[in-house]
């Protein structure tokens, strides 16, 4: 049933859990699917389109409701987690903008809204520095005053995520955050999740494909069909990272070195989880 | 400018027009980033209904019209949410409800004529009362109030729901939130220009000052200043020029929408000429300040 399965050791990859279903208009999209993400691990959900893996992005942040089952995040359900500033969230658009313009600078600073209090109408020093650090991440730095229409595809893409950055949060949540980028933003973009991971950051990215974040990539979820068919390390490298004399952009980690953070996943506190249960269809 | 002056009415209608003119741009820049540029149309609609309960019940018809336009509003909301695909026939049965419903208790107040409908449908700011006034002030200052506390939340709304709900704002309460606003901000704007334009003053100073404009704020402050002068202008010219103030001041602020695109069109042909220029020929403009080349980028 679950062709190349490949569960990490000692990392159980299912829980027995209450029953819970997401679905959209009474169609289920996840099906019989239990997923547990570390705290501290850079995870990929992959599949092909329509494999329910923007729905399980969704359905952890509770934008698109469970019709049964549970969310935990971070040892809370969902429903009473209120530390929202921990979270970084990237939608999949093709444009930062609305109907209104907003400058690079407005968009990034809104990502704050969960981390600033209502009664503080100006930004202190810390959340313009915040900001700044956050444009400087995604190579943004001086566009801050530029209108956000005034950009290409890619660059809005980046905007997005130095939104997710400017609330200064642990964990981060990207749906398809390449899709659109050109190949030198994209290498550009794995450098700045290398460097969130090498924060100690939790990441958890839908892809479509790995591309130049395959070196970034600890742990790979694989979704069919709404129910997960792979599980562990990263699927061979295939396209350009497979040919021979394709220049790595980040060093291999040690295989005689323990990762620290694999080494820890046998015995996780709920507080290092984020748990979403899916029962299968009756 | 005097003359103007010298008259009760007058001084009320020009205190009036201010309010108006200061309020709708800021609330209507938020519902044209939520592409909800007519909803303040279908609130007017609502908001007649209210208009004639407190006409038939003798009470204060701005009052019952806030009322009204308030519950109509969170209905509006509620629908939208519920009812995804059907939710613009849901709008239209309330619009239609309420503009219907307006007229037939108009014509069931005893005393009340056509010119007495016509007045709430196209505004009649010089018959404005010192006691809608003050409560139009009120009204103004609640407006305000709930922009000034709530408008980094509202923004993050209007500009992705999605996101919104990631950062666990409230989304369904910031967006009736919303449309309550836009409710009283009609209710505000209703003596002015009257129901049937109530959505003009909202939306055109918005769209004229996107023009001009690459920032969200500086959008607001703009939109506001041309309400302000389309309000204020189109309310003295009606008086000297005996025109109907509700239709002269919407004249006015489309009139400021066409210079602004007129202007926004130059500005924007000078400016990508001078950023060519500052480019040079390889567009290399980011060498330096950017870690990476940006071959994405867009060629205007």
């Amino acid at each position: 049933m679950h062709p190349g399965r490949a569960t990490l050791p000692g990392r159980p990859s299912r829980f027995p859990g209450p029953r819970a279903r997401v679905a959209y208009d009474a169609a289920p999209v996840l099906d019989g699917l239990s997923l547990d993400l570390h705290a501290g691990q850079t995870t990929a959900v992959l599949g092909p389109n329509g494999s329910g893996k923007s729905t399980l992005m969704r359905a952890l942040l509770g934008i698109v409701p469970l019709s049964a089952g549970e969310i935990r995040v971070h040892g809370r359900p969902l429903r009473r987690f209120r530390a929202w500033n921990r979270i970084g969230y990237v939608p999949q658009r093709l444009t930062a903008g609305g109907a209104v313009p907003a400058t690079v600078g407005e968009i990034v600073a809104s990502g704050q809204v969960a981390s600033r209090g209502r009664l503080s109408p100006f930004p202190s020093r810390s959340d313009r520095a915040a900001v700044h650090e956050a444009l400087e991440a995604v190579g943004l730095a001086g566009r801050a005053r530029d209108s956000v229409r005034e950009l290409s595809g890619g660059q809005q893409q980046r905007v997005l995520i130095a939104r997710a950055l400017a609330g200064r949060p642990d964990t981060f949540v990207m749906d398809e955050p390449m899709a659109g980028v050109d190949t030198d933003n994209q290498h550009a973009l794995a450098r700045t999740i290398a460097h969130l991971r090498d924060r100690g950051s939790t990441v958890v990215l839908v892809l479509h494909e790995l591309g130049p974040l395959e070196e970034v990539i600890e742990r790979a979820v694989v979704l069919g069909h709404g129910r997960v068919v792979h599980d562990g390390r990263a699927p061979a490298a295939t396209g350009a990272c497979a040919r021979p004399g394709h220049e790595h952009q980040h060093p291999h980690p040690d295989p005689n070195d323990p990762d620290p953070r694999t080494a820890a996943a046998t015995d996780v506190a709920p507080a290092d989880l984020i748990r979403l249960e899916v029962p299968g269809r009756d | 400018m005097t003359e103007l002056l010298q008259y009760e009415f007058m001084r009320r209608a020009l205190i009036a027009a201010v309010l108006v003119g200061l309020v709708t741009p800021i609330v209507g820049t938020f519902l044209v980033q939520r592409r909800l540029a007519l909803l303040g149309d279908g609130i007017g609609h609502v908001a007649l209904t209210g208009v004639a309960l407190g006409l038939l019940t003798s009470t204060s018809p701005v009052l019952t019209a806030a009322v009204v336009a308030t519950l109509g509003a969170i209905v509006m909301e509620l629908v939208r949410v519920r009812t995804r695909a059907s939710g613009e026939v849901a709008l239209a049965l309330l619009f239609y409800g309420g503009i219907a419903g307006g007229v037939l208790l108009i014509n069931l107040t005893p005393g009340a004529n056509n010119a007495t409908l016509t007045s709430y449908l196209f505004g009649s700011v010089s018959t404005v009362e010192p006691r809608d006034l003050w409560f139009v002030g009120a009204l103004a200052v609640g407006v305000v109030a709930v922009v000034a506390l709530f408008g980094r939340e509202l923004f993050v709304l209007c500009q992705d729901e999605e996101v919104a709900r990631a950062h666990g704002l409230p989304v369904r309460f910031l967006s009736i939130l919303l449309a309550v606003t836009a409710a009283l901000t009609v209710v505000i704007a209703m003596r002015v220009v009257g129901v049937l334009m109530v959505s003009a003053l909202l939306i055109v100073p918005v769209a004229a000052a996107q023009q001009l404009t690459r920032s969200f704020r500086v959008t607001m402050a703009l939109a506001v200043a041309i309400g302000l002068v389309s309000s204020l202008g189109g309310l003295t010219t009606a008086f000297y020029a005996d025109l109907a103030p509700g239709a002269t001041i919407v004249v006015l602020a489309l009139a400021a929408f066409c210079a602004a695109v007129a202007v926004g069109g130059l500005l924007g042909r000078r400016a990508r000429r001078r950023a060519s220029a500052a480019r040079g020929p390889e567009g290399a403009d980011s060498a330096g300040t950017m870690p990476q080349t940006d071959r994405g980028r867009v060629k205007q």
